[in-house]
């Protein structure tokens, strides 16, 4: 590969943001000062273009440190990488919360997505924005769902710097938001994690029950509560017993598709490539999704030992944890909880002195819902533009760097737990016949107590709500995100299982239940769905990257109209939304239209 | 002589096509079994010389027990699959992904592209006046080629032929996300600024003509471009001793352009800047 690069040079400061990620350059081959011995040889070649995965935490350096990535700290960190710099400068634009623009060191996301717009976000925007316009040193962008639903409307500040400084404002006032965004450092402390969890202290959850409970910074806590008798008992059982209780159990995916884990584990174990990846997918991007924020945050040993046990079973010595990038408490836990387990021997060449090794490595996401897209995410990992790839070939064949990969949700990893401390029986006994086990549900809205539920699966919509405390006048209730699909008010007695509501012809989905009521008109939710859509999409297939456009044209067009006068433009929604679901290459596409479809067949929007 | 390398020989596989028997090699797609049949299907992104990158979806075809429909031009047949190709559902999601290409990309010198937009009676104007379009100027920043984007339908062709299926230069790349991805240089610059070394093996696979020499640009500008008055003249490159073969497409006794055969055992259709750009001296008449 002869790369070219142009005259920009880095700042001081850009490059020592590299260097503290990479270590300084050994060569001019990699951007130090030219010496004679250089003249004499070259070096690069496979070992050089080997680290292309550190391209994306290479990002994040500049960005964290600088605030926007400049030519020349894209090209020092190429040279560092030996990445052509116009790939390179095609995954930096790829993310959301990178910018190839100087901008100020500070950006406050602010979020306009459902929960928040209900909330009154677009009031709190308006008025941010009209204190800190130009030349107040803060970047305002408005942001898709930042996982903050419970405290709706919510903003995130992030200030450049070393080391990057972060605010949470939830629930935002103008005042609270523009303070989190000018002094990030003397922002009020957000509330523990345990107040996202109405149940937290209750008997009989499994799930949750250590949220609130323990110190989410103690392992002696953690272990005090029943930590690590899960990967005890694994070590007893070994990798086949693990995967026979995990099938036996009826687990299903958590993060939306509800794939038997089982079967996944055992297709990727059985390969005969080496070496076999983990990855947890804690990418939780889907609007109305928190859950999997909250298990983080709230009990994150919990996560390092069911990686752990996933990893045991599936042969995988590598685990990697493709985090969100717009949870900066989850991911201050997870280095700590990882680095303690790493110093206690519970992770490393020798976990729990049982001869296996086994080790996390914590990914950042940087602003993409479709890294959430399994193999999307893995080549947000490897270093390029997060783009699905299609399938065949599956991730438990040829995944992560081309080798076998298992990869599951943060709930779907917390549940081997019980799974294995209870045993397969006990668990499946949990919940109904074909959904087996318990189900976080993240619930939003016009609801008294809103936050994550843990429930039997089986449990009624109806059940849900009236613990969450539903308002009076609930008119909808969107279940699964923007991906899901709209139920209507009497219809509560849909169970939540996988079959349940598929049977009801909507989704589970990742658990979202997000309830509305009458204040804000539906057409205005639907078009901030269909702006999701078109936003995220990578632009990869036609169907998905022209047709989530022409679906917010539509919509646009009909956000007044009704009967006869919108009638035509729904035609041609359905039209596109059919091409869509059947052609689109991922999830992403297939399912961008199905929130609309619901409103306009089940609540009757635009009639 | 053109030498066809054989290859192993391989298993025949056998699968049906809209009910009738079909038997390829294995290893073959389902595009390249739909051909051997004599079905037309229609295709933009896949390229004969790249792997298939199924990104713009107007192949896809209906197969027994898949959820969604699949491209025909990456998925590999296998046996006993059931594929049906001019199924409503199918011709639906076609209409509907050249519609939305037609709505949005300036399609004028796609090859075959208004004879499908009738075949299937696509009506790109219903996304009415004010549907959003890529709205891109022609770039002219150097002398050889000209990328006008407002043609490109982002089949990741030229990224292909540019990185590591071909050229190993790595100069373009997909920037952006969504309707706003657009193909790239770094720092999107000018491609005088970038690692380009001008092999034009990214025109040779452009099939829009977003990507097209500078001498087309020109004449289709000024309205002198005439295939019909064309002729092509396969040759080989003077230049080294590696032999590539060059087309000379001639008009009025002018060389025009200048592209290579695909089905070449050797070059697969790339050459570098000297065979596809210096034809110069060829008519210089001094």
């Amino acid at each position: 590969m002869d790369l070219h690069f142009g005259d920009s040079k880095p700042t001081d400061e850009e490059r020592a943001a590299v260097d503290a990620l990479l270590g300084p350059p050994e060569s001019s081959w990699e951007g130090a000062d030219r010496s004679d011995a250089d003249l004499r040889w070259a070096r690069g070649g496979r070992a050089a273009r080997d680290r292309r995965d550190l391209l994306l935490p290479g990002l994040h350096a500049i960005n964290d440190r600088v605030g926007w990535i400049s030519d020349g700290a894209l090209d020092y960190l190429c040279r560092r990488l030996t990445v052509p710099p116009a790939e390179a400068y095609g995954v930096a634009t790829f993310y959301a919360m990178f910018s190839v623009k100087p901008r100020p060191a500070t950006v406050l996301h602010v979020c306009t997505d459902l929960a928040c717009a209900a909330a009154g976000a677009p009031e709190l925007c308006a008025g941010i924005e009209e204190r800190l316009g130009l030349g107040s040193g803060v970047s305002v962008e408005r942001s898709p769902c930042l996982g903050l639903c419970e405290r709706a409307p919510a903003a995130l500040a992030i200030k450049a710097g070393d080391p990057v400084r972060t605010a949470v404002s939830a629930p935002a006032t103008v005042e609270e938001a523009v303070l989190a965004a000018s002094a990030p450092d003397s922002a009020p402390e957000e509330p523990p994690a345990a107040l996202a969890v109405p149940q937290a202290g209750q008997d009989g959850l499994t799930l949750l029950h250590r949220v609130g409970v323990v110190d989410p910074a103690s392992l002696d806590d953690y272990r005090a509560h029943g930590g690590y008798t899960a990967l005890r008992r694994a070590f007893e059982l070994g990798p086949a017993g693990v995967i026979r209780e995990v099938t036996d159990s009826g687990l299903a995916g958590r993060g939306g598709a509800a794939f038997p884990t089982g079967r996944k584990w055992q297709a990727t174990a059985s390969q005969p490539d080496r070496p076999h990846y983990l990855v947890c997918n804690a990418d939780e991007s889907e609007p109305g999704t928190f859950k999997d924020r909250v298990l983080m945050e709230g009990d994150p040993y919990a996560l390092v030992e069911a990686m752990t046990i996933a990893g045991y079973a599936t042969g995988a010595h590598q685990g990697y944890l493709y985090l969100r990038g717009e949870y900066p408490r989850a991911l201050h836990r997870l280095e700590h909880a990882i680095a303690q387990a790493r110093a206690r021997g519970l992770l490393g060449d020798d976990v729990l002195g049982q001869g296996y090794a086994f080790d996390i490595e914590i990914r950042r996401g940087a602003g993409a819902y479709i890294c959430g897209e399994e193999t999307a995410l893995f080549n947000s990992i490897e270093g390029y533009r997060g783009e699905p790839r299609s399938k065949p070939p599956f991730p438990v064949e040829k995944g992560l760097f081309g080798k076998p990969t298992v990869e599951n949700n943060v709930e779907t990893l917390v549940n081997v737990l019980p799974i294995l401390t209870m045993g397969a029986p006990a668990y499946a006994a949990i919940g109904t016949e074909r959904s087996t086990g318990p189900k976080l549900f993240c619930v939003s809205g016009t609801v008294e107590r809103p936050g994550v539920y843990e429930l039997p699966l089986g449990a009624t919509l109806g059940d849900l709500l009236a613990l969450a405390g539903v308002r009076d006048g609930l008119r909808a209730v969107l279940l699964g995100g923007a991906a899901g699909g709209f139920v209507r008010a009497d219809e509560l007695d849909i169970p939540l299982t996988f079959e349940g509501t598929r049977e009801a012809g909507t989704t589970l989905g990742s658990g979202v239940v997000m309830a509305f009521d009458d204040s804000v008109p539906l057409p205005r939710l639907l078009l901030r769905i269909a702006e999701f859509f078109r936003d995220e999409s990578c632009g990869q297939c036609v169907p998905c990257r022209v047709g989530t456009v022409r679906q917010e044209e539509a919509l646009h067009r009909i956000a007044e109209r009704t009967g006869a006068a919108a009638a035509g433009d729904i035609a041609l929604l359905r039209e596109v939304g059919r091409a869509m679901r059947d052609a689109s290459i991922c999830g992403l596409g297939q399912t961008a239209w199905n929130a609309v479809e619901s409103a306009i067949d089940r609540l009757g929007a635009y009639e | 002589m053109t030498v066809t390398p054989l290859g192993i020989p391989r298993r025949l596989l056998e699968f049906t096509i809209d009910g009738e028997q079909a038997r390829v090699p294995e290893g073959s797609t389902i595009l390249d079994a739909c051909r051997a049949a004599g079905k037309d299907i229609p295709t933009l992104c896949e390229g004969d010389t790249l792997r298939p990158k199924n990104a713009c979806r107007v192949c896809v075809v209906e197969v027994e027990g898949s959820r969604t429909l699949v491209p025909a031009c990456s998925r590999k047949a296998e046996p006993g699959m059931e594929v049906r190709t001019g199924t409503e559902r199918a011709r639906h999601s076609r209409k509907i992904v050249l519609e939305l290409l037609a709505s949005s990309v300036d399609l004028s010198t796609t090859p075959r592209v208004a004879e499908w937009l009738k075949e299937y009676e696509a009506k790109p104007d219903r996304f009415g006046p004010d549907a959003a379009r890529l709205n891109e100027e022609p770039r002219v920043d150097n002398d050889l080629y000209v990328r006008d984007y407002d043609k490109c339908i982002l089949c990741y062709k030229c990224v292909d032929a540019c990185g590591d299926q071909w050229q190993n230069t790595f100069a373009i790349s997909v920037a952006g996300r969504g309707f706003d991805a657009r193909i790239a240089v770094e720092h999107d610059a000018p491609l005088t600024d970038s690692a380009c070394v001008y092999c034009g093996n990214c025109i040779e696979v452009c099939p829009t003509g977003a990507l097209s020499f500078k001498s087309e640009f020109d004449m289709r500008a000024a309205g002198t471009w005439d295939e019909s008055r064309q002729t092509e003249t396969t040759t080989v490159c003077a230049y080294c001793g590696v032999g590539c073969n060059l087309t000379l497409h001639v008009q009025d006794n002018e060389i025009v352009k200048v592209t290579s055969p695909h089905d070449n055992p050797v070059t697969h259709g790339n050459l570098c800047i000297k065979g596809r750009f210096g034809y110069q001296h060829v008519q210089n008449r001094d």
